[in-house]
């Protein structure tokens, strides 16, 4: 493995922003706006029992399918719920299936990888049983682990997950793969430091800095996955909203009422835009054959 | 993305094997059909053992909602599926020894003909819309790399990114209504194969297409402006532009070929995409495609259906992605086998 | 002609090419089936199942009614009349002798005999519920020569006419001898009848479509067609069902014209429809469907009468309708457990129901059953339309009167394997769950199933209930109709006060149609002999 990325940045250069940057390449105000619009939405998503002004579950059925008044800022669904309350509290929701799809596949990723990528008997077998889930298509796949497991926000969180983990190993996989040839490693691995030492210590800081990037996009494609599988009727259950079922379940409403699906769509939308900006950002900003050309 | 990133780097080790023998071309190849089998072993034991854990009993599906639980009994005991898990598995693996995919709980016919009339469909969706996503995409990734850093770019950035953040279902809705209820240019739903008509064809597969091809056209218009730069970066092309190479010929000709491996890459790879999107869009325009297929057996539990489905979806991502491996040869001059 | 090149130079005019060239072409795809007097409709449910003895399902009950035909069938007034036959009966009630009328004739150009008939019951009667009950006291049934049937009892069964007349789940379709000869338990492979549509084997698609062809050598009875009853005259072609997966989709496709029928509107895109000229919308079946909740009698804390009647006092069946059906046109409130519009129907002692929920009465219940909080487990399907909203509505109610809810949601096909497990909820079990059943299912103490008091023998929630079993037998015995009605107001008080289920209402299911489709039968089961296409 030769063309392994060559980042050498460590978690902490990576989130503090404090690298040697390449004199052209200074972050742009596009980066800047989707940090600002995520950061709003990742508060206004956590704050919104505090301001919401009502129970997201509360039902009425005297009021179904409301237009917009000074009650019900964006109407009401079918069950006479506030959309307004539900739509900001379901971004709770769909952010912590995003951000748990993230990390749980990024962890898990992370120790299959390594241990595939530093010992070679277990490489082989590994890698075929990564191959055979990357076969498998994901969505099928999910859906067949949330009739599993029943629509609890665990099932669809790791219905998520489990087809994204060989995505990371394969990348963790490569980054160690390469590194392992550096005179450093070779120097530990002469020096006979421990198998557990040399991972966590030299190979593992290594991986931090793609896997960030890896981590954005797994957790925008889960949000929007969560969707998709509310549409296909095995998201999660209609008494936790998210973004995801609140479009699925108002579809049906589509020409009636379409902000049932315009409202959470927007917010999606804008989040998963706002956290591929900022993944790209940081990528650009990692590749170091990018900044051949700025420089 | 950097999903696809990675894929590419672990797939690069295709250009170590730096060998000028045309012989081990064909070796390779054969090398790559091999280690195809592993895998699709272990995808049929995951997939039974899967199906076999969830809950859900067709028999109680078939026999419908008055039905007593001696009777669920009776039908369980027909349909064999009382049998120990390992006497099921092996009939399972004997029948697809023997070519047969076995025969579905529900509708009592065989899963191979229901294979057969809905693969169709959902081939000739997906081959449209890769090639309205090529045309599309490459053109604009190009356009976007050579304008770095301009609105053009920006733009260009900015749909693509807008055609991952937006659900397919929503695409699919909003180009329902403003073309074929708005409009009136095209039918609402269904499906004509072309050999029905061309005309019956394209009319109704323009917009489920049109809809899967937002994302691919982001996905594939974002790699090509990302291996463009790299290629744009690179020594040889700044040589040619300094020799007065024509810039169309320049991009078109040099840049582009050598950025194809990564594009092709991603074409691959954004398959296990494609068929997502398949479910999703075969429920809103009412095609009656594999992935319906698929997911009405999984919310019926009908295992045979199932089993056969995820087994040929995973065969034919691994099929598509060998013939991506192979075609690098053709695009990549650095590339041999 | 656009080349590739051009198309790569200038992306955008591709897909305005591709639109616009396809848009000159619809109109030409449109004329082919011009020909033919086709009816495209889009069911309930796509189908799946070709056997329509072995389930339940009522999609294939209808696909029965299609291909084949069935001895008796009542009509409109629930009155038992002939079909394919004629009977009598003797004088001790014992002797049911049928008579085939003339001109019956199978697909497969064979003409129905009494060895058809005799094999077609007996396979029906070790599936159907109420065909069980008459095999039980069946002492021989044979085909004393071609058209004739003699059906023989050890003692008198009163509702014997209307058990074989029932339409639904289960109505006993006549198919040839060999096909009836196939096990029980297992589903048919040849799917040939006698009734007024032919089977289309090569353009079957399960879960897709299904096409019928009219069958031209069925001779319609004389009698004007009257539900199940009648003539059934055949004036189309063609009829092909397909599936939409997408509510949405089909209501566009029927405005757009590209389908002429929907069984089952999904009740908030109604308004969607009524705005088209070329569509109507309207209430085909009167009777309509019950929506109903069914405690888990076996386990706690449903096992106490008084949590039952806590959960019956919380629920209201107006919040729950009204969340189902959104337009008190669609719905009727109604205590009756055999129905409003029944014969056997009453609403005696349903107060509680259909007064709106009272909260205080349910609260002073719990606290006198002594509740202690064990959460009720209810399920909750997420993938039929119909069954959505009871469960939200119901687990909010239950929760003000002060039940501990545990709503788990699941696909339908995960309540309905979940559902036979009798063991406590930490074993798998179940407290509580909705279903829906159409009213001719519910409308009398042997068809409805929820009142079979046999614990571990009843139906799902497992009734140990040794008095409303009494009171069957009662109904069972009566000779008259009125004696029959009094025992079914019985059985209605008892089960308002035993709480075997929680009758939610009436509500129906409007159908939608071009204005070109006309004479739509009204009946309980969608039918499509009657129905006219007029032709462009």
């Amino acid at each position: 493995m030769t063309d392994a990325p060559q980042s050498r940045h460590s978690a902490f250069q990576v989130l503090t922003g404090v690298f040697s940057l390449p004199a052209g390449a200074r972050i742009g105000i596009g980066p800047m706006i989707a940090a600002a619009l995520l950061i709003a939405i990742v508060l206004a998503s956590i704050l919104a029992p505090l301001y919401v002004p009502f129970d997201p579950l509360k039902m009425n059925s005297s009021a179904r399918l409301s237009p917009p008044t000074d009650d019900f800022l964006l109407g009401t669904d079918q069950f006479g719920r506030d959309t307004f309350s539900r739509v900001m509290t379901g971004g709770r929701i769909s952010l912590l299936i995003g951000v748990g799809a993230a990390l749980v596949s990024v962890i898990i990723g992370l120790l299959i990888g390594l241990v595939a990528g530093f010992f070679r008997i277990a490489d082989s077998i590994i890698m075929r049983i990564m191959d055979s889930l990357m076969a498998m298509p994901a969505i099928l796949l999910a859906i067949a682990l949330v009739a599993l497991n029943g629509p609890s926000l665990t099932s669809v969180i790791m219905a998520i997950t489990i087809p994204e983990i060989p995505r990371v190993v394969r990348l963790v996989r490569s980054v160690v793969l390469s590194a392992r040839e550096e005179p450093y490693v070779e120097a530990a691995i002469a020096l006979g430091s421990s198998m557990p030492k040399i991972l966590l210590r030299h190979l593992m800081p290594n991986t931090f800095a793609p896997l960030i990037v890896q981590g954005t996009y797994i957790c925008a494609s889960a949000i929007l996955l969560e969707a998709i599988l509310s549409f296909l009727g095995a998201g999660v259950s209609t008494e936790i909203p998210t973004w995801g079922n609140i479009m699925a379940e108002g579809r049906t409403y589509f020409q009636i009422k379409p902000g049932l699906i315009f409202w959470p769509g927007l917010l999606l939308s804008l989040c998963i835009l706002a956290i591929n900006l900022l993944g790209d950002t940081a990528r650009d900003m990692l590749d170091p054959r990018l900044k051949k050309r700025e420089g | 993305m950097a999903r696809s990133l990675s894929l590419l780097r672990a797939r690069a080790p295709l250009a170590a094997i730096n060998n000028k023998d045309p012989q081990s071309m064909f070796v390779y190849i054969l090398k790559r059909v091999l280690a195809t089998i592993p895998v699709m072993v272990i995808v049929a034991i995951f997939v039974f053992l899967l199906l076999r854990l969830t809950p859900g009993d067709p028999a109680a599906i078939l026999a419908g909602d008055a039905a007593t639980p001696a009777q669920i009994e009776r039908i369980r005991d027909r349909l064999g599926l009382n049998d120990p898990l390992l006497v099921q598995f092996f009939t399972w693996i004997g029948q697809l020894l023997r070519g047969d995919m076995g025969t579905s709980l529900l509708s009592n016919t065989p899963v191979s003909g229901m294979v057969a009339s809905r693969l169709g469909p959902t081939i000739n969706i997906a081959l449209m819309t890769i090639v309205i996503s090529v045309a599309l995409a490459v053109p604009m990734g190009v356009i976007a790399a050579w304008r770095h850093r301009t609105w053009v770019d920006f733009l260009v950035m900015a749909f693509s990114v807008l055609g991952f953040s937006v659900p397919v279902f929503v695409i699919g809705y909003i180009l329902i209504q403003i073309f074929a209820i708005d409009l009136r240019w095209v039918p609402v739903q269904g499906y004509k194969d072309p050999s029905e008509g061309l005309g019956a064809f394209f009319s109704r597969a323009i917009l489920p297409s049109l809809t899967l091809a937002t994302i691919y056209i982001a996905l594939i218009a974002r790699m090509t402006r990302a291996s463009m730069l790299e290629v744009l970066g690179e020594d040889y092309i700044r040589t040619a532009r300094a020799k007065g190479v024509r810039e169309n010929t320049l991009l078109f000709r040099h840049a582009l070929r050598n950025a194809a491996v990564p594009i092709l890459t991603i074409i691959g790879t954004g398959f296990a995409l494609l068929i997502s999107g398949v479910v999703v869009t075969e429920s809103v325009f009412n095609i009656p495609g594999i992935g319906r297929l698929t997911v009405d057996a999984i919310l019926a539990r009908d295992y045979p259906v199932i089993q056969a489905m995820i087994l040929l979806t995973a065969g034919i991502y691994v099929f598509v992605n060998l013939l991506v491996d192979i075609s690098y040869s053709f695009f990549d001059p650095r590339i041999r086998y | 002609m656009l080349s590739l090149r051009n198309l790569t130079k200038n992306p955008s005019g591709l897909a305005a090419a591709l639109l616009a060239g396809t848009a000159m072409l619809v109109p030409g795809a449109m004329s082919a089936q011009e020909k033919e007097n086709v009816i495209t409709a889009v069911m309930h449910s796509p189908l799946r199942v070709l056997d329509p003895i072995i389930t339940t399902a009522h999609i294939t009950r209808d696909h029965g009614y299609m291909v084949y035909d069935v001895l008796t069938a009542v009509d409109d007034t629930f009155t038992p009349q002939p079909q394919m036959a004629d009977w009598e009966i003797s004088d001790d009630n014992l002797v049911y002798t049928f008579t085939l009328r003339d001109g019956l004739t199978f697909h497969d150009g064979a003409p129905v005999t009494g060895e058809d008939v005799v094999a077609s019951l007996k396979r029906w009667g070790d599936r159907d519920s109420g065909g069980q009950l008459i095999f039980d006291v069946t002492e021989s049934l044979e085909a004393t020569d071609d058209k004739t049937i003699v059906w023989t009892l050890s003692e008198p069964f009163g509702p014997m006419l209307d058990v074989i007349s029932k339409q639904s789940a289960v109505p006993p379709f006549i198919m040839p001898a060999r096909i009836a000869a196939t096990s029980p338990d297992e589903t048919i492979t040849e799917y040939i009848g006698s009734g007024p549509f032919v089977f289309n084997t090569d353009e079957y698609e399960p879960g897709v479509s299904v096409t019928y062809e009219k069958f031209d050598e069925y001779v319609p009875r004389d009698e004007p067609a009257s539900w199940m009853a009648g003539g059934k005259v055949v004036n189309v072609d063609k009829v092909i069902w397909t599936a939409m997966p997408d509510a949405v989709t089909a209501v566009n496709a029927l405005g757009a014209g590209e389908i002429d029928y929907i069984e089952m509107s999904q009740m908030d895109l109604i308004p969607l429809m009524e705005s088209n000229p070329d569509v109507v919308v309207e209430t085909r079946d009167k009777l309509g469907y019950v929506t109903i909740g069914r405690p888990n009698h076996m386990q706690p804390p449903f096992d106490n009468k008084l949590v039952r009647q806590a959960a019956m006092a919380a629920l209201d069946q107006k919040s729950v309708l009204e969340t189902m059906q959104g337009s008190e046109e669609y719905y009727n409130v109604c205590g009756a457990i055999f129905g409003c519009s029944t014969p056997l129907g009453d609403e005696a002692d349903s107060e509680l129901l259909t007064g709106g929920a009272n909260i205080e009465k349910a609260k002073a219940l719990l606290e006198e059953a002594g509740y202690d909080g064990t959460p009720i487990v209810l399920m909750a399907p997420t993938d039929v339309v119909t069954l959505v909203n009871q469960p939200v509505v119901a687990a909010q109610a239950l929760r003000e009167a002060g039940f501990t809810v545990d709503m788990q949601s699941m696909d339908w096909q995960s309540v309905v394997q979940r559902r036979p497990n009798q063991g406590p909820v930490d074993e798998g079990g179940w407290h509580i769950f909705f279903t829906n059943w159409m009213v001719p299912e519910i409308s009398d103490p042997l068809i409805n199933v929820m009142v079979n008091g046999r614990g571990d023998d009843a139906w799902f929630g497992w009734p140990d209930d040794p008095k409303i079993e009494e009171l069957r037998a009662d109904f069972i015995a009566a000779t008259d109709d009125a004696t029959r009605k009094e025992v079914a107001v019985e059985i209605q008080k008892h089960v308002m006060d035993n709480v075997n289920y929680i009758m939610l209402g009436e509500y129906i299911t409007p159908q939608a149609r071009r204005t070109a489709i006309e004479n739509i039968l009204p009946s309980p089961v969608p039918v499509f002999w009657n129905v006219t296409k007029k032709m462009e």
